[in-house]
């Protein structure tokens, strides 16, 4: 059981996959569901194994990489990232599950899925910045492929292109930042855990940080969508084939917050101090905008793009809030949105092929047609209201009570607002599609059968696991929180750990 | 004298006029094996050449030629170049007349590559220059019946003579004021020829004929219509070898010859880098011609590795010769297969690469690995070194605002970059419907080079470690042994 088993099985299964010839469809599913199982496995067996109440990496693993220029290939996971891991190969687990209805070219589909899953994961367990980008970049090339070749609506190129640019774009701003805080920092390296201890005997100066955080916000930030820098959500998604559509916007757009998170709350936090207003009124712009926006879709699809967004704003306003509760809740909302966004997607793309439109005034009663899939869609839809006994609940609670330490109160009034206008759409959607007479002009799609419902099934057992046991999760966060927050830690394997790590530093700096 | 030092250059020599001499004696028929001996031979001395754990460092003709850890570098690559280019066209050897004459003329052009990235002295410098220009000005004008090739070749005739000609006035204005044109001796006097400006226009001059190699703006406007209209094989050539011989003498000027002056014209040579890219970037968008779009996509990259050189530091001169590395084998990779499908297609058109994806799956991946790799996507190799470049400019960010703007500028330009290498890929597999589907076939040859590309591609990309250590020993050995003590800024390292 280690991290680097868990980071290639993905990968395994994506040789094994181009060795089988093109026409053996069935082996080609079979094997991408069964290494994104055993994935999902490895990472259900790594986070019961994680021991909650230590503040310190565990399961470390560490080799040089490129030693001239200070980067090595170190894993490790803490609070901050073993709920990201599961939640990741869960969602690629469902995503495969959903995949069953591409025709062409099934074998490409899957490589790319699989590849998709390996850099996601890779993403959350890399110590290393360097790696943590480069992984991240590793998955978003097959979306965009993905988007073009399998892509959905008239809108497909347009969209793809746009969301190629608009992320490349972001993630080049980002990789800057980081190219800056290398060079700044002095401590020849991106190895986080070094880099931390290093800061921590010699910190940036304000200047440095006031000129590396902006460059990180805006570069990923765009990668989470960000307000004004999110138009590429909701088209994208809409124009994304199903699968593809959960992996993004369950797990890689959290990529970006991760980071954000590991870099910008320990070693920027004068900047982050300094920005704490223009961010926390862009995290305004996306629950407030983004949720009006929302309020007027008539396109399924649109509509969960949109909240997703709005639900994001909530993630920024947790990182402008900062300190250990709004990290913590940070962290429970990117888990728990992860799943949401997964499924309500999941849900929605079978809606969408079994009707043959997304168009909500073309929908209704579906619930009648479809018992399962409406009842499940229902469920994701109060899930994303944030009604108790789902894991969005407490994250949403969480970050409310972090920004009302730091944020004014109009911030809090606003974010409540936000979290009424998602009643309203969400309700709506509901009322709409499900509910209401039987359209006879819409064809009768089947409901998903038994085997079709796993993934969803899944996603739900999940989200609700989190929801009612949200302790699980925060007793896992709380201490990695405290130790990227800044707030000196209380308990007594957290003061352990920190005199191993200045020892680390110590003795690197004379390395290089 | 010691000659061994000089045994790559004579080898190869000896090998291009056995293919000539062969051509005497071997049928019409059994062309083909003129391009294989050719191939072998240069896949022996390349191994020769990267195998022998450390060749020995020395000059030769008074210190005109030297050899070190930066000619070894470049050595390898210029070699690995040739070896991919000849693999390339035995494939056509029966469609090219006078098939042992292009074996020939790439093997003297890549003579010329070879001593360029010895040269130490100016006039070696114009010499090793000019053997690879004038053998170019053959191998662009290849195919004789296309008019294209021929008007290539004018033009690359033209612009390079205009380049020579500055180049050579340069070198008389600096041998004029300095009364050498060795760059160690010239290095020793620096601070006071840095007041002289006859030597600083010669200098100049000498970039001029530097920056018509490297196609940078403003001495660009040859690279679209040569590389457009010259048999892909050449253009590979010239994308690859003729470029890295470039920026060998860049480096070597800049950094061997006048650091001092370097520094002092660090933000000349960022602003030309920042226009460059800038410029191949948005030149690129509307091409649909594919050729054509590498050429402008070429001088886009010209602009990245010049920021590198602006960059003034060891970390900035790593950065260009792991970007060099991943580079080569990068744009090898993608004409192994735009080769094969112009020849197939008669056309470089954008519509010609439609459905790739179904014809030939290998030449779609090859293409896409190569233009992916181009656009710095990670794990490919073009990403590590385009990293090393930004990382190299960011350090001096912090401190000067224009260091800021062009590493926002390169952001910017690899994302416009992206735009139009996706256009390709898009083109290779998005069509749902595609008239021709009939399979490409690949030959034996064309297979192999192609692997040898996307292997080191995928390599590179995972594994940067070893180029990276190479890259770093080479660039370290570019300070002259007597400056070093003078030379501050080269010695910090970050």
């Amino acid at each position: 059981m280690s991290l680097s088993t868990l980071l290639l099985t993905p990968f395994v299964g994506a040789l094994l996959l181009l060795l089988v010839p093109g026409n053996y469809r069935v082996i080609h599913r079979f094997i991408a569901l069964v290494t994104t199982a055993v994935t999902a496995l490895e990472a259900l067996r790594l986070f019961a194994a994680f021991q909650p109440g230590i503040a310190g990496i565990q399961f470390e693993q560490s080799s040089a990489w490129v030693p001239a220029a200070g980067f090595s290939f170190h894993l490790g996971v803490d609070g901050l990232n073993i709920g990201l891991v599961l939640m990741a190969s869960l969602v690629a687990f469902a995503a495969t599950c959903v995949s069953w209805d591409i025709e062409r070219q099934p074998k490409l589909f899957y490589f790319l899925l699989l590849l998709m899953t390996g850099g996601a994961i890779g993403a959350f367990v890399s110590l290393d910045l360097f790696f943590l980008y480069f992984f991240n970049e590793l998955a978003l090339v097959p979306t965009f492929l993905m988007m073009g070749i399998w892509g959905r609506g008239e809108n497909r190129n347009y969209a793809t292109f746009q969301i190629t640019l608009y992320l490349t774009l972001g993630a080049l701003i980002g990789l800057s930042g980081l190219a800056l805080l290398y060079s700044q920092s002095g401590a020849n390296t991106l190895d986080w855990v070094v880099l931390k201890a290093w800061l921590a005997e010699n910190p940036l100066s304000a200047h440095s940080q006031r000129l590396i955080l902006p460059l990180l916000l805006i570069g990923f930030g765009t990668l989470v969508g960000l307000f004004p820098f999110h138009s590429w959500a909701a088209p994208g998604y809409a124009a994304a084939p199903t699968a593809t559509a959960m992996m993004h916007a369950g797990v890689l757009k959290k990529v970006g917050l991760y980071i954000l998170l590991r870099v910008a709350v320990p070693f920027l936090p004068e900047a982050l101090h300094h920005w704490m207003y223009p961010l926390a009124i862009l995290a305004l712009g996306n629950i407030l905008f983004c949720g009006w926006v929302a309020l007027r879709q008539r396109d399924v699809l649109l509509l969960l793009g949109n909240s997703s967004l709005a639900h994001m704003g909530f993630c920024f306003l947790g990182l402008a809030a900062s300190g250990v509760i709004g990290v913590t809740g940070v962290v429970l909302i990117m888990v728990a949105h992860g799943l949401l966004a997964a499924l309500s997607f999941g849900l929605a793309g079978h809606l969408v092929r079994a009707t043959g439109t997304a168009d909500i005034d073309r929908m209704g009663g579906l619930l009648k047609t479809m018992p399962f899939v409406g009842t499940a869609l229902i469920m994701a839809l109060l899930a994303g209201c944030g009604l108790p006994g789902f894991a969005n609940f407490p994250g949403e609670l969480t970050v409310m009570f972090g920004a009302w330490k730091t944020l004014p109160v109009f911030v809090i009034a606003a974010a409540w607002g936000g979290l009424l206008i998602g009643g309203v759409y969400m309700l709506r959607a509901i009322r709409d599609l499900l509910h209401g007479p039987v359209r006879a002009e819409l064809p009768q799609g089947d409901d998903a059968g038994c085997w079709r419902r796993v993934p969803f099934l899944t996603l739900l057992a999940a989200l609700i696991f989190f929801g009612v046991n949200p302790a699980s999760l925060v007793d896992r966060i709380t201490p990695a929180a405290a130790a990227v927050a800044g707030v000196p830690p209380v308990s007594a394997p957290t003061a352990g750990s920190e005199p191993a790590g200045h020892v680390a530093v110590t003795s690197s700096p004379n390395h290089r | 004298m010691n000659y061994s030092l000089l045994s790559l250059e004579i080898l190869v020599t000896l090998l291009g006029v056995a293919v000539l001499l062969g051509d005497l004696w071997i049928p019409s028929s059994a062309r083909r094996l003129l391009g294989y001996v050719a191939a072998t031979g240069i896949g022996i001395l390349l191994t020769y050449a990267v195998g022998t754990a450390a060749p020995p460092d020395g000059t030769a003709f008074g210190g005109m030629f030297v050899v070190d850890a930066l000619s070894n570098y470049f050595k390898g690559f210029f070699l690995l170049s040739a070896l991919v280019v000849v693999l390339l066209t035995i494939g056509s050897s029966e469609s090219i007349s006078g098939y042992a004459e292009y074996c020939a003329l790439i093997l003297f052009a890549t003579v010329g590559m070879l001593f360029a990235a010895s040269a130490n002295d100016f006039v070696l410098m114009f010499v090793a220059l000019e053997l690879i220009t004038v053998t170019f000005f053959i191998l662009v004008s290849y195919s004789r019946n296309r008019s294209g090739s021929l008007e290539a070749g004018v033009k690359y005739l033209i612009m390079g003579a205009l380049a020579s000609g500055f180049m050579v006035f340069g070198i008389a204005l600096i041998f004029g004021s300095a009364g050498t044109t060795q760059f160690y001796e010239i290095a020793a006097r620096q601070t006071e020829l840095g007041r002289s400006p006859v030597f600083l226009i010669g200098l100049l001059l000498t970039l001029v004929g530097l920056g018509f190699k490297i196609a940078a703006v403003p001495f660009q406007m040859w690279a679209p219509d040569v590389y457009q209209g010259a048999p892909a094989t050449t253009t590979a050539f010239l994308a690859t070898g003729s470029k890295a011989a470039g920026f060998a003498l860049l480096l070597r000027v800049a950094f061997s010859a006048v650091p001092d002056i370097t520094a002092h014209w660090s933000r000349l040579i960022l602003g030309l880098g920042v226009v460059t890219l800038l410029y191949g970037s948005l030149c690129a968008i509307p091409q649909r011609s594919v050729k054509r779009l590498m050429g402008y996509s070429s001088i886009a990259n010209a602009g990245y590795l010049l920021l590198g050189v602006a960059a003034v530091s060891l970390n900035g001169s790593t950065a260009v010769l792991t970007y060099l590395g991943g580079y080569i084998f990068t744009v090898l990779a993608g004409f192994a297969v735009i080769a094969v499908v112009t020849a197939q297609s008669n056309s470089d058109d954008v519509s010609a690469f439609a459905g790739l994806g179904q014809r030939s799956p290998l030449l779609a991946t090859g293409l896409t690995v190569s233009l992916v790799s181009l656009a710095g996507i990670p794990p490919l190799a073009g990403f590590f070194g385009k990293f090393l470049l930004l990382k190299s400019i960011a350090a001096h960010a912090g401190s000067e605002r224009l260091y800021l703007v062009a590493l926002l500028a390169a952001c910017v330009g690899v994302v416009i970059s992206l735009y139009y290498y996706f256009g390709v890929v898009r083109a290779m597999f998005w069509p749902r419907t595609v008239a021709d589907l009939t399979p490409i076939p690949v030959d034996g040859p064309t297979r192999l080079a192609l692997g040898i590309c996307l292997i080191g591609v995928l390599y590179l990309g995972v594994f940067p470690n070893a180029l990276v250590q190479g890259a770093k020993q080479a660039a370290a050995g570019l300070v002259p042994q007597t400056a070093i003590a003078a030379q501050p800024v080269h010695a910090v390292h970050h």
